[in-house]
């Protein structure tokens, strides 16, 4: 009981303290739970860090649910989980009830306006970012793909979800494309 | 429309929206803006804002706000749950798939597959955003009314803190406001 109203309060601190995503949030859970309470190895850390990444949603709430888990089972995912959801929950429902009086105001409205330049701008930084990873591959069918997803979306009004679903499939049969060319190599090696 | 309606559209974001922090916002921007026209666009650049503000997620944020507009905290909490029961589920399916074999090859190709389509959406997203900023309309298609020169030099000088001089998102955002808060006041 202890160490489950223990886990609330960390992953409510975590999630209420934690500006700047998914990402951050999963080294200070590190931090904490590994390094501070002892209650779990960094190894296992690692390993649902990129679970947390696999899974679709938020990073931060596919890892609680993970570290919740491990540390107290069932009751301890639904407690990681509330504890991680709480905190943007409560601030968007205040800003909810100040929003429209809040945008209203002609100087609020004025700075919100700048913002969403930056918002746009950080967007733009981000894309930058991962289609310069993806074109430094050199893997020329992930860059079809990247180009044909954006004329999909943005020209033809494809819907995403179905863009997400095919280039999942795509992903799939080239890796198991990938897998049985191995084995037939290692057949062929084993037959000369 | 339905606090069942509002689940299933919730439910369908999280689902997909594969690649964490920005992966949501094709996904609301469609689903809940274009589709069902719960949030405007600008309400949902507001979100976006927020949320990369405050710790919470992008998807979670939309959630809340947009079944507070609908059905109140009820609302708020069924959006909420929809958004993350897909996480749920399949966290907890890969975790136990996860333990029995380490690399399984069909979650590794799909991310694989998705990663620069991901991109591709984000992108995408952020020019309707961009053209919203500078047109003042997220369809240009339909003819441009006015050129926002100052919402575009904005544009153009966060992106130049970022790259150039390494700006925080927060830090580049709460400068823009400023400026912003500046500029449009004034003129």
């Amino acid at each position: 009981m202890k160490k489950l109203l223990k886990l609330f309060l960390s992953t409510f601190y975590l999630s209420a303290f934690t500006f700047g995503g998914g990402y951050v949030i999963i080294s200070l859970m590190k931090k904490k739970f590994v390094d501070e309470m002892h209650w779990m190895e960094e190894g296992e850390m690692l390993n649902y860090t990129a679970m947390a990444q696999s899974a679709p949603g938020a990073v931060a709430v596919n890892a609680s649910i993970l570290v919740g888990f491990r540390i107290a089972g069932f009751a301890g995912a639904v407690v990681a989980i509330i504890g991680t959801i709480l905190p943007p929950l409560i601030i968007i429902s205040v800003i909810f009830f100040f929003y429209e009086a809040f945008r209203s105001n002609p100087i609020v409205s004025a700075v919100l306006k700048g913002m969403q330049s930056g918002v746009a701008a950080v967007i733009a930084d981000v894309v930058v970012n991962l289609s310069s990873t993806i074109i430094k591959n050199k893997d020329m069918i992930s860059v079809m793909i990247m180009i044909l997803a954006f004329v999909a979306t943005f020209a033809l009004g494809v819907n995403v979800m179905v863009i997400i679903a095919v280039c999942a499939a795509v992903g799939i049969v080239r890796e198991a494309l990938a897998v049985h060319r191995k084995e037939a190599d290692h057949e062929l090696a084993g037959t000369l | 429309m339905s606090l069942l309606e509002l689940f299933k559209a919730f439910f369908q974001i999280g689902m997909f929206s594969f690649g964490g922090g920005m992966a949501a916002i094709p996904l609301v921007q469609e689903g809940i803006v274009a589709q069902r026209g719960w949030l405007s666009m600008t309400q949902f650049t507001d979100l976006i804002t927020i949320a990369e503000m405050t710790p919470g997620p992008i998807a979670v944020n939309s959630a809340t706000f947009v079944g507070m507009q609908l059905f109140g905290l009820p609302g708020a909490i069924v959006a909420t749950a929809g958004c993350i029961l897909p996480s749920i589920i399949l966290v907890s399916i890969l975790a136990v798939a996860y333990s029995k074999y380490k690399e399984i090859f069909w979650i590794k190709g799909a991310l694989n597959g998705l990663r620069p389509a991901v991109v591709a959406l984000i992108a995408s997203a952020g020019i309707t955003i961009l053209f919203l900023v500078v047109f003042g309309t997220s369809k240009v298609m339909d003819g441009i009314e006015s050129i926002n020169v100052i919402g575009f030099l904005l544009f153009a000088a966060g992106f130049f803190v970022l790259r150039k001089w390494k700006f925080s998102p927060i830090k580049t955002m709460l400068l823009c406001g400023l400026c912003g808060g500046i500029f449009y006041s004034v003129l």
